[in-house]
């Protein structure tokens, strides 16, 4: 009789919250997300299966809406709405060849998450280090999380050392546009042509 | 005293040409404000001179000199970080940091003595803080002067109007280790000894960044552009002494961030 009144507990639980889950600590989620490219990288994989579970990584991860918008800078007010459409569809396919080519090259990276500070009730920056090896010093990577949706962290910003690569990606960008002359196609295309390469 | 009034003339004619390739305004009191460049495509093509002499001979030197034992090259790391001590403390003292001067002093005494020339960083091992260089352009910068124009250096790559003019103060009496080795007048010292630390540690910074630089040019859509940002936003870490991994970097562009998540 008890388990039974038990069950219909639980029952009226998972029926009266059907998409309840467990808000992840922001520092968790950073270490998990590094574990999970750790095991990429360092699993028995072909170069371009381990590119494709990077890519996967990437997408569940990273806010790549909010950094294609943030890329754009001042340019964001005057992109109209049907380049902001092709833009933001190539930039994503940018982002995640740029992102899984990077990490690629590493292989047994290991990251150790050691703190944590909320800034505001959207950002917490989570520091870690990439353990030293032989042929590199240790690096100081923080990572920016996006918290506004507890249930659905996101990462907007990786800064290595200091430098921000957001930061440098927007700075890139602006660089390309006003290279001609305000015109945000040339960066459109030059995105294309990465993406293909 | 020639030499001082020859250094303070300098100073102040770079200084004001930094200020004036700023618009009279103090870069540094702004929140990343863009630094001006004046002469991008001298320093495009300056650039890729700097990529090609890097090709042919900077990268393979760099890449040899890591092949080297880890000892070694810890070693000459730490020989190198002992004479850099010598602006370092300079510097400290012009940006009022009298504290960290004597400290720094302290390293330079034991790691010089103790430490065999420097070769064995001793005080790193007592405990002493952590270490940080210092140059003219940051004591520049502390002092309210803007960068000026960015540029790019044949063979030393990216600079400003204002780090420049803080390199050449080395050369005009601000560097103890360029006075000792040039104008020293002794049989163990000379100017060659002093060029050779001086591409030591060019090949040392090259040798660390390998990866680095190779990620950078193969994921950049415009390396010019990308290696500006990061040189300038490193400078900016450095004047403000904002220590790496410091929370305080993360709210330079807080505006664009707020921006997006209000849209």
């Amino acid at each position: 009789m008890k388990k039974y009144f038990i069950f219909i507990i639980v029952s009226i639980i998972l029926i009266i919250k059907p998409n309840y889950t467990f808000a992840i600590e922001p520092d968790v989620f950073i270490q998990s997300t590094v574990n999970r490219a750790a095991d990429t990288l360092g699993g028995n994989y072909t170069k371009d299966e381990r590119i494709e579970k990077l890519k996967d990584i990437a997408r569940e991860t990273v806010d790549i809406e909010g950094i294609s918008l943030y890329s754009l800078g001042a340019y964001r007010k005057t992109i109209s709405n049907e380049q902001l459409v092709r833009y933001k569809k190539v930039f994503k396919k940018y982002f995640l060849k740029s992102f899984s080519s990077r990490l690629a090259e590493y292989t047994n990276p290991e990251i150790d998450v050691y703190s944590k500070k909320k800034i505001n009730k959207n950002y917490t920056i989570v520091s870690s280090k990439l353990v030293a090896t032989e042929t590199r010093p240790e690096v100081k990577i923080d990572w920016r999380v996006y918290t506004k949706n507890p249930d659905n962290l996101l990462i907007r910003d990786l800064i290595i050392e200091g430098l921000s690569l957001a930061r440098t990606q927007k700075e890139e960008f602006t660089s390309i546009i006003n290279s001609n002359d305000g015109n945000v196609e040339a960066l459109i295309k030059n995105l294309t042509e990465f993406s293909k390469k | 005293m020639i030499k001082f009034l020859k250094l303070t003339i300098i100073i102040l004619f770079l200084a004001s040409n930094a200020i004036a390739g700023s618009d009279g305004e103090l870069e540094l009191s702004k929140k990343s404000k863009s630094v001006k460049d004046c002469f991008e495509p001298l320093n495009r093509a300056t650039l890729s001179l700097n990529q090609g002499l890097d090709k042919a001979i900077i990268k393979p030197v760099a890449k040899s000199y890591r092949s080297l034992p880890p000892s070694i090259r810890k070693g000459t790391g730490n020989v190198l970080d002992n004479l850099s001590n010598l602006i370092t403390i300079p510097n400290n003292v012009l940006q009022g940091d009298i504290k960290l001067a004597i400290i720094n002093t302290g390293r330079l005494v034991i790691n010089s003595t103790v430490g065999l020339l420097g070769i064995i960083d001793v005080a790193d091992d007592l405990g002493f803080p952590k270490y940080e260089k210092e140059d003219y352009g940051q004591t520049l910068g502390k002092w309210g002067v803007g960068p000026g124009c960015y540029i790019v250096l044949p063979v030393l790559g990216p600079s400003t109007i204002r780090d420049t003019a803080g390199s050449f103060v080395n050369v005009f009496g601000g560097d103890p280790w360029y006075n000792a080795s040039v104008n020293g007048n002794n049989e163990f010292l000379s100017e060659n000894v002093f060029l050779a630390s001086k591409v030591l540690s060019g090949v040392e910074f090259r040798a660390n960044n390998i990866e680095s630089f190779d990620n950078l040019e193969k994921n950049s859509m415009d390396f010019y552009a990308s290696l500006k940002s990061l040189y300038l936003q490193d400078r900016e870490l450095k004047i403000k002494n904002i220590k790496r991994g410091n929370i305080q970097i993360i709210y330079n562009d807080e505006g664009d961030w707020e921006e997006i998540d209000t849209k």
